[in-house]
């Protein structure tokens, strides 16, 4: 069945296959073109559960949703990562929200620590009453020159709580696993029911640095489902803001690569320059963050024509800046030396693991919803996609100085010209039973917000994938074979976030 | 008891000067990014802070982790009286001397080593493993060094090593000399865990190489360890400033000053270093120490070829 981004379907009309049917069916248009969006539970009638499996075709701006029935009794179906990489952490979730076992399922281990959803017994028993990280069978390499380096989830700085387990022969790393689960506060629950008020504000803060990026997905997945229309201008200031979230952000990664390289000069310069940006953004919405700005049919703050042309011409004089700086960070050989062919994902890899985001495009996958899902403003604005060639972390700081470059021509070009009118259209009552899906590139990638309402007007099931869901598994890889002195600099390469991911 | 007063006046001399170094090289790197810095003097406050602290133990230490900042604090302090320091002399000064100064650094480092081993830390070591194995080029580098200059010296006490004797080779063998400076750069740089070769600044435990072995010290421990690390920077810019600056003018004033000036300078070297590159992938670090090793070997063959 046909959906696309914003788009909303009847749960009666999705369609139901039997399990092997539901299976087939994914694997195959996964082996063609498509690509595994989303794979979630949620209660059907009876107790049973019900898998629905949202596939991307990237090509053709679509996605198709198919669903299939798990009975409550024998709770178990045949796994999907053994034949389908992308599938694995969907698949460790479903089992542990649901306690459906995947059978086969080469890597079955605990994602969150919390109990089920549908108050059964527990795939892993007492899951939630032990300590994280607890019994995790951490996969081990044997041999005498073989060392293990644990690092978390307390960290040497201010970042959240992670566990990684370093398999090491001296200073190579064999292999890497990633521990995450530290940050679960149940905001997937938390954001279902009638309290669509208390829901946007909770949006806000599923990736604290992607406040915009889940709180537009949010708004868009209940304006499809009543119906509400939102002015192009609403459309245009949400835009800026994604645009603005984006900036800040790359440009304090960039800041980051350069520091962890002991580069200190523009990690300096570029730290600066990162709370310009916040700076626009507290201008616009009273918070460096952006929250409060995106609401379930519009925008609550306008950008007038003085503020705008203010904007412009700060925007003008940020961007000389940054050409500056980042000249200086990609002209030091030095620099590029520890860029360069570290941690590398080759494009094939990344298809199978299913990167998105600039992870993604650094690898050549020409993923970016803003182009192949547009919506909203996009629809009128075409960004160029940015590509990387080879996938290691200079192509992902690469990335970073395009789409810098890109969104700033962006933003120059959109705020001079934007369109008149109301900035809020009150949402009204939505749709019962219904399924709206909504896409935005945040960021650091692809953000997919699924509701399912319910007969009362609020959520039945809110299920929420920020990017970094898909791309702490292309983290791990990356760093097979590397040293492991070069782990902090290709983790932020990739700067995945653990609360989007812990949700 | 002249030699008590000799010695007691040296490490004063030491002890106030070398933090100061410290803190020319931040001032230069918060420059080079556009920042104020922290005042000259911060890494005296960071001692006074320190050394009014407490030390924390892990369970897991036993006594040669609480001996390893006390043996390499001494033994730092004891390699600064073989190294004449402007128109201060060497207190301690004989033939042979050399071999005591580069042993009492292998002491220290041996300590240090072991201390991060005691720890039983995953992280420490790595650091100790990186540190053994980039010490152990380094010293390579050093005795080549110390050779060359030794042939062109006849001498094996440092401070006629480096001085009398300098003046006059630059004339006759001004190339060695410049490639012995050359290599002794990059052995301060390597000695002194500064960029490229370790980052002094980093908080990322899995890059780190000297840092990373003192992670577990605290309060005055740690105080010691950064005393001895400052101490150890500027004795060994003690080394190279009479090399590269030969002029004595046998006036103790002029002398002095000649000597702080060559200190400030370097380090303002080092900091511009530190400021205008990135730290080198582990892997090729050795790469570096190689070059060090054999910018010193090309001394000694011009050396010997000249003889």
């Amino acid at each position: 069945m046909e959906l696309f981004n914003g788009g909303q379907i009847s749960l009666s009309n999705i369609p139901v296959l039997t399990q092997q049917g539901f299976r087939a069916r994914i694997l195959d248009r996964c082996h063609e073109d498509a690509r595994l969006v989303n794979l979630f539970g949620h209660l059907g009638t009876s107790g049973q559960v019900r898998l629905s499996a949202i596939l991307g075709l990237d090509e053709e701006a679509g996605l198709e949703i198919l669903s299939t029935f798990i009975s409550s009794e024998a709770a178990q179906y045949e796994s999907l990562t053994k034949d389908l990489l992308q599938a694995h952490l969907f698949e460790r979730e479903i089992a542990e929200q649901w306690a459906i076992q995947p059978l086969g399922h080469p890597w079955l281990k605990p994602l969150r620590y919390h109990c089920n959803y549908r108050s059964a017994t527990d795939i892993w028993k007492n899951i939630a009453n032990k300590t994280i990280p607890g019994e995790y069978p951490f996969y081990a390499v044997g041999g005498e020159e073989v060392h293990e380096v644990g690092v978390g989830p307390v960290h040497a700085g201010i970042i959240e709580p992670g566990h990684f387990r370093f398999q090491c022969h001296g200073e190579e790393i064999l292999h890497l696993e990633i521990q995450l689960g530290y940050q679960h506060k149940g905001i997937e629950p938390l954001m279902q029911g009638q309290d669509l008020k208390r829901s946007v504000l909770l949006s806000e803060s599923i990736a604290g640095d992607t406040a915009i990026g889940h709180s537009t997905a949010f708004c868009e997945v209940v304006e499809s489902l009543s119906g509400c229309i939102i002015s192009p201008k609403a459309q245009a200031i949400r835009a800026i803001a994604l645009e603005l979230e984006r900036l800040a952000n790359h440009i304090g990664d960039l800041g980051a690569l350069g520091m962890d390289a002991g580069f200190l000069p523009t990690s300096a310069y570029f730290g600066r320059m990162r709370g310009d940006y916040l700076n626009l953004l507290l201008a616009l919405t009273g918070n460096r963050f952006g929250k409060g700005l995106c609401r379930p049919g519009g925008v609550l703050f306008d950008i007038d024509a003085n503020m705008a042309g203010e904007f412009c011409l700060k925007l003008k004089k940020y961007k000389e800046e940054f050409q500056d700086v980042s000249d200086l960070l990609f002209s030091r050989p030095s620099v590029l030396a520890r860029f360069e062919g570290v941690g590398v994902i080759t494009p094939e890899d990344a298809q199978k693991i299913g990167l998105v985001g600039l992870a993604g495009r650094a690898s050549q996958l020409e993923c970016d919803v803003r182009i192949n899902y547009s919506s909203g403003m996009w629809q009128f604005h075409h960004v160029p996609i940015s590509l990387g060639a080879t996938g290691d972390v200079y192509a992902r700081a690469l990335v970073r100085r395009q789409e810098i470059l890109r969104s700033l021509e962006f933003l120059l070009k959109v705020l001079p010209s934007l369109p008149a009118g109301e900035i809020f259209t009150p949402a009204g009552p939505m749709k019962p039973d219904t399924l709206a899906v909504s896409l935005v590139e945040g960021w650091r990638g692809e953000i997919m917000h699924v509701g399912i309402s319910d007969a009362q007007g609020g959520f039945a099931r809110y299920k929420i994938k920020d990017p970094s869901f898909h791309n702490w598994f292309g983290l791990a890889y990356a760093m097979r074979g590397q040293e492991i002195s070069d782990f902090p600099l290709c983790n932020k390469s990739f700067n995945l976030s653990y609360s989007g991911h812990d949700l | 008891m002249s030699i008590v007063f000799l010695i007691l006046f040296h490490w004063l001399v030491v002890l106030l000067l070398a933090p100061f170094f410290i803190g020319v090289i931040s001032k230069i790197k918060a420059f080079f990014a556009g920042k104020r810095g922290p005042s000259f003097f911060q890494p005296f406050f960071d001692l006074r802070r320190l050394f009014q602290k407490n030390s924390v133990y892990s369970r897991t230490t036993t006594w040669i982790f609480r001996s390893a900042p006390i043996v390499n604090l001494a033994a730092v302090l004891v390699l600064s009286l073989v190294v004449p320091l402007g128109f201060l002399k060497a207190p301690i000064q004989f033939s042979g001397d050399i071999f005591l100064a580069a042993y009492i650094l292998g002491l220290a480092r041996f300590f240090i080593i072991c201390a991060a081993l005691d720890t039983g830390s995953s992280f420490e070591g790595m650091g100790a493993s990186r540190e053994a194995f980039f010490s152990c080029l380094c010293e390579l580098a050093l005795f080549m060094n110390f050779i060359t200059l030794s042939l062109l010296t006849h001498s094996i006490s440092l401070s006629s090593m480096i001085g009398a004797g300098i003046p006059v080779s630059w004339k006759l063998m001004g190339p060695v000399l410049l490639l012995v400076a050359g290599s002794l750069f990059i052995v301060i740089l390597a000695e002194n865990c500064r960029i490229p070769v370790d980052d002094p600044d980093t908080h990322l435990e899995l890059t780190m190489i000297h840092e990373v072995m003192i992670l577990d010290h605290s309060g005055v421990d740690f105080g010691y360890m950064l005393y001895a690390a400052a101490i150890k920077l500027f004795v060994f810019v003690g080394i190279l400033i009479p090399i590269i600056f030969p002029i004595q003018s046998g006036n103790p004033v002029a002398d002095m000053l000649i000597f702080l000036g060559g200190t400030l300078g370097l380090s303002v070297t080092v900091g511009i270093v530190e400021s205008t590159m990135a730290r080198l992938r582990l892997n090729r670090v050795k790469n570096l120490l190689l070059l060090a090793f054999a910018l010193a070997f090309f001394g000694f063959v011009v050396k010997m070829w000249r003889m």
